[in-house]
C-alpha cells in the first residue's frame, strides 16, 4: 500500500495553508528527512520533511495550490520495490480519526471557585488538654522540632536558621539537637535553595524552607509557583510536593516599603497549595505541625510582631490544627468580623470596642486562606447578616474582596448591608511613624466598618 | 581550576562494556520516535509546542549508558529523548503529547511536562533553567538519603544565562552534591545563536570555574564520547567530590519547535551537520567498518524501532481523551 503524504499543520493553530512548491519530483527517491516541499502558513514559509523512505510516487496536489486544508492527501509514496500499479489502489483518504470524546458526564464544580452552599460543618475544635505558656516564635520552634524527632526526612533550610539560630531566633536550638545535616544555612539565595527544596521534596524528603521575610520569596516566586504547585497537575498525579515555605509575612515596623507587605492573596491565589497564617501560639504549633505533615506545599504566613507574644499552647506533642478550618474567637449576632494574623488579634480588641457601645460581633480567625473555610464565613453571616473583613494588605484582588464575593454567591439574600473591607491602603508602605501608622488597618478603623455595616452613625 | 580540554578525537576508543549495538538503538529509538510525533504534529492530533531532540541523540544516550539504577535526570521541555532514554514506554510518551487518558500525566502535562518517579524521570520543565535548582535538590535529596545517586540535570546554551544556574552552582559545590550538570549546547536559544547570547560563547564548560567546578567539553555528536566522559565524572561525582559541568557540542536539526521556520541559520548549516557529524550514521559506520555487526543487523533494528513507534502512535491516537472529571483531580493530594 503506498503511504499518503498528508498537508501538515505547522503551527498550532494552522487549519489550511498554501503547498507553495514541491522539492521532488514524481518518480524521486526519498528518504525520511529529505524535505519535499514548502507549505506557506499565515506566519511563515515552513519546509515539509518526508517520514518515510520510498519513492515520490504520484503528487495529487500541484505546487502553488492555496487552501489546502490541513490533513489533506497532497501525494503518495511508493515503498522499496513497489510497483506503480498500486497507486490505482489507493481508497479515499485516511484522514487522523478524531479522538474519541468520553461521554460526557457533569462536570463536578470546584469547591474553590464556587463552593456549595455551606452546610454546617465542624469548627476547629477546643483543645481542653494541658498547656504551658510560651511565645509564638517558641510555639513554631516546638512544632518543628517535634516533627524532626518523629520524621527523618525533614530538615529546615534558609538563611541564618544554623549558627545565627534564625534572623528572628525562631530555629533556636535546633542546630545543636539536629546538626547541620537537618539544619541547613543557605547562601542568600532564594530563588536557588527555594528550586532545591522542590527538588529535594520530588525526591521524597520534606523541606522545611525559611524565607528571612516573605518579602524576599519574590525572588523564589517562579518556583513556588511555577514548580511546586503545578507539578501534582502536570503529572497526573504521579509527583508530589511536600514542602513547607514559612517565614514573617506582612507588616513589621518601620522597615518601609520592600520589607513590609501580605503576600496572603498573591499565594491564595494560585490552585496547588495550601496557604494557612496562624495567630496565637496554639495556632502556629497546630498549624506549623500540619502543614510538615501535608503531602503538598504550605505556604506558612508568620508574622514579626507577633514572635513575642505568650500564648497559652497546646503541650501534647499529638496536637495539631487540620488545615482549612477557621475558628471563632469570639461568637456575637450582629456583625461578622474575618480576620487572620496578626490582625485577629486587633479585630478582637475592636469587638470589645463594639460590645461597650452595644454591638456584638462574631470575630473569625481563619487561620487558613486556601483553602478557605468558606461554610464558617456563610454560616456567620447567615447570622448576622453583616460581614467586615480585616486584612494587612492591599484592597485591590485581596482576601476581603475574594470573601465579599463568595458571600455575595452564597448569601445574598442574608446581606443586611454592603460587605466592607477594612485593608492596608493602597500605597507601598511609608517608613514615617505617623503615616505607616495611617497605612495599616487598626481598632477605629474596624470599629467604623462594623458601625457602619450596622448603620450606626459615629457620635 | 580543574577545566579539562576538550576531547572530540572521532572515534574514540570504546570502553569494553560498550554495547554498540545498544547505543545504537537507543539512538534510532529516539530519531524515529520524533520523527513520528512530527508526523502527528502536522496531523494536528499533538497540539502546542512540541520540541523535538532530532539531532542531539547521542548525549541523552551516551550519559545514560553511563548512569545506572537509582539515578535521577531531569531537564527541560526538549524532553522525549530523555524519557526514552530513561526507559519510559514510547506508547505513554506519545499519548501524553497527543493529550490522552493514557500518556505519562494522563493528558494533563502534555509535551513538555511529563514524569516517572519509577524510572527516576523529574520531568519535563517549561521554564527555561527552572530545572537546574530542582535536579540540585534532587542530588541533595541524594546525598541527605546517602542513596550513592547522582542527579543528571540536562540544560540548554540558552538556559545557562539565567542567574538560577549560578545559584545552583554555589550551593552544588558548597554542599559536593552529587550533579552533573550537563549543557546540551546546540548552538541556538530559539533563534538565538550562542555567539549572540552568551560572553565567552566557546567555553560555556568553563561558567562553573567561579565555583571551583570541573568544566569539560565532549563532542555531543559522539556517542562513545559522550559515554566516556559520562563514565569518568558520574563516578566522580558518585565519589563524593561533586558538581560536574559538562558541555555536549551538538546540533538541532528541525526547528526550535514545530512552529520555526528558522530563518536565523542556513540550510547549509544544518545539511552539513547532517552529513557530517550525524550521531545515528557516525556510529552505523563505526558498527560496519568494525564489523559489530551486519547491514542487515542494523536494518532490523530499525524495523525493530519503526514497529515500536508506530505502536506507539497508534496507541496515542486510540487512547481516549481524559474525561472532564479530570479538570479538577490532581491539584491536592487527597482531594
Ligand atoms: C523563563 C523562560 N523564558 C523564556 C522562555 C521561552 N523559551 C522557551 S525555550 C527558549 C530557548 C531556550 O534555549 P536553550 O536553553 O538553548 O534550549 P534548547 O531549546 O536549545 O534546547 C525560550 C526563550 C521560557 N520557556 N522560560
Ligand atoms: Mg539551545
Amino acid at each position: 500500500m503506498p503511504i499518503q503524504i498528508l498537508m501538515p499543520a505547522l503551527s498550532p493553530t494552522m487549519t489550511e495553508g498554501k503547498l507553495a512548491r514541491w522539492l521532488k519530483a514524481e518518480g524521486d527517491k526519498i528518504k525520511s528527512g529529505d524535505v519535499l516541499a514548502e507549505i506557506e502558513t499565515d506566519k511563515a514559509t515552513m519546509e515539509m520533511e518526508a517520514a518515510d523512505d520510498g519513492i515520490l510516487g504520484r503528487i495529487l496536489v500541484q505546487g502553488g495550490s492555496e487552501g489546502v486544508k490541513v490533513n489533506t492527501p497532497i501525494g503518495l509514496i511508493l515503498a522499496e520495490g513497489e510497483d506503480k500499479s498500486a497507486l490505482e489502489a489507493v481508497a479515499a483518504p485516511v484522514a487522523a480519526k478524531a479522538p474519541a470524546e468520553p461521554v460526557p458526564v457533569p462536570v463536578p464544580v470546584p469547591a474553590v471557585v464556587s463552593p456549595a452552599p455551606a452546610a454546617p460543618q465542624p469548627q476547629q475544635k477546643a483543645y481542653t488538654g494541658p498547656t504551658k505558656r510560651q511565645t509564638v516564635r517558641e510555639a513554631l520552634r516546638d512544632a518543628m522540632a517535634e516533627e524532626m524527632r518523629c520524621d527523618p526526612n525533614v530538615f529546615l533550610m534558609g538563611e541564618e536558621v544554623g549558627q545565627y539560630q534564625g534572623a528572628y531566633k525562631v530555629s533556636q536550638g535546633l542546630l545543636d539537637e539536629f546538626g547541620p545535616k537537618r539544619v541547613i544555612d543557605t547562601p542568600i539565595t532564594e530563588m536557588g535553595f527555594a528550586g532545591l527544596g522542590v527538588g529535594a521534596a520530588f525526591g521524597g524528603l520534606r523541606p522545611i524552607v525559611e524565607f528571612m521575610t516573605f518579602n524576599f520569596s519574590m525572588q523564589a516566586i517562579d518556583q513556588i509557583v511555577n514548580s511546586a504547585s503545578k507539578t501534582l497537575y502536570m503529572s497526573g498525579g504521579q509527583q508530589t510536593c511536600p514542602i513547607v515555605f514559612r517565614g514573617p509575612n506582612g507588616a513589621a515596623s518601620r522597615v518601609a516599603a520592600q520589607h513590609s507587605q501580605c503576600y496572603a492573596s498573591w499565594y491564595a491565589h494560585c490552585p496547588g497549595m495550601k496557604v494557612v497564617a496562624p495567630w496565637s501560639g496554639m495556632d502556629a504549633k497546630g498549624l506549623l505541625k500540619s502543614a510538615i505533615r501535608d503531602p503538598n506545599p504550605v505556604i506558612f504566613l508568620e508574622n514579626e510582631m507577633m514572635y513575642g507574644q505568650s500564648f497559652d499552647v497546646p503541650e501534647d506533642a499529638d496536637f495539631t490544627l487540620p488545615i482549612g478550618l477557621a475558628r471563632i474567637e469570639r461568637a456575637g449576632g450582629d456583625v461578622t468580623i474575618t480576620a487572620f494574623s496578626r490582625m485577629v488579634g486587633v479585630a478582637l480588641e475592636a469587638a470589645e470596642a463594639l460590645a461597650k457601645e452595644g454591638i456584638e460581633a462574631e470575630v473569625i480567625n481563619l487561620l487558613s486562606l486556601r483553602p478557605l473555610d468558606s461554610a464558617a464565613i456563610i454560616e456567620s453571616v447567615k447570622k448576622t447578616n453583616r460581614l467586615v473583613t480585616v486584612e494587612e494588605g492591599w484592597p485591590f484582588a485581596g482576601i476581603g474582596a475574594e470573601i465579599a464575593a463568595l458571600v455575595m454567591d452564597q448569601a445574598f439574600d442574608w446581606l443586611d448591608a454592603p460587605v466592607n473591607r477594612v485593608t492596608g491602603e493602597d500605597v507601598p508602605m511609608p517608613y514615617a511613624a505617623n503615616l505607616e501608622k495611617l497605612a495599616l488597618p487598626d481598632v477605629p478603623k474596624i470599629v467604623a466598618a462594623a458601625k457602619a455595616v450596622c448603620y450606626r452613625g459615629q457620635k | 581550576m580543574a577545566t579539562a580540554k576538550s576531547t572530540s578525537s572521532k572515534g574514540a576508543s570504546k570502553s569494553p562494556s560498550t554495547d554498540l549495538l545498544k547505543l545504537y538503538r537507543d539512538m534510532l529509538l529516539i530519531r524515529r520516535f520524533e520523527e513520528k510525533a512530527g508526523q502527528l504534529y502536522g496531523m494536528g492530533l499533538i497540539g502546542g509546542f512540541c520540541h523535538l531532540y532530532i539531532g542531539q541523540e547521542a548525549v541523552v544516550v551516551g550519559l545514560t549508558a553511563a548512569t545506572r539504577p537509582g539515578d535521577s535526570f531531569i531537564t527541560s521541555y526538549r524532553d522525549h529523548g530523555h524519557m526514552l532514554a530513561a526507559g519510559m514506554d514510547p506508547k505513554g510518551v506519545m499519548a501524553e503529547l497527543t493529550g490522552r487518558v493514557g500518556g505519562y500525566s494522563k493528558g494533563k502535562g502534555g509535551s513538555m511536562h511529563m514524569f516517572s518517579r519509577e524510572k527516576g524521570f523529574f520531568g519535563g520543565h517549561g521554564i527555561v533553567a527552572a530545572q537546574v535548582p530542582l535536579g540540585t535538590g534532587l542530588a541533595f535529596g541524594h546525598k541527605y538519603r546517602e542513596d550513592q545517586g547522582v542527579c543528571l540535570c540536562f540544560l540548554g546554551d540558552g538556559a545557562v544565562n539565567q542567574g538560577q544556574v549560578y545559584e545552583s552552582f554555589n550551593m552544588a559545590a558548597l554542599w559536593k552534591l552529587p550533579v552533573i550538570y550537563v549543557i546540551e549546547n546546540n548552538r541556538y536559544g530559539m533563534g538565538t545563536s550562542v555567539e549572540r547570547a552568551s560572553a565567552s560563547s566557546t567555553e560555556l564548560h568553563r561558567r562553573g570555574d567561579a565555583y571551583g567546578i570541573p568544566g569539560i567539553a565532549v563532542d555531543g555528536m559522539n556517542v562513545l564520547e559522550v559515554e566516556k566522559a559520562g563514565r569518568k565524572w558520574i563516578a566522580h561525582a558518585r565519589e563524593g567530590k561533586g558538581p560536574v559541568v559538562l558541555e555536549m557540542k551538538t546540533y538541532r536539526y528541525r526547528g526550535h519547535s514545530m512552529s520555526d521556520p528558522a530563518k536565523y541559520r542556513t540550510k547549509e548549516e544544518v545539511s552539513k551537520v547532517r552529513a557530517e557529524h550525524d550521531p545515528i550514521d557516525t556510529l552505523a559506520k563505526l558498527i560496519l567498518d568494525g564489523k559489530a555487526a551486519s547491514e542487515d543487523q542494523l536494518k532490523e533494528i530499525d524495523r525493530e524501532v519503526k514497529e515500536i513507534c508506530t505502536n506507539a502512535s497508534d496507541f496515542a491516537q486510540a487512547s481516549p481523551l481524559p474525561e472532564a472529571k479530570e479538570l479538577f483531580t490532581d491539584i491536592l493530594v487527597g482531594i
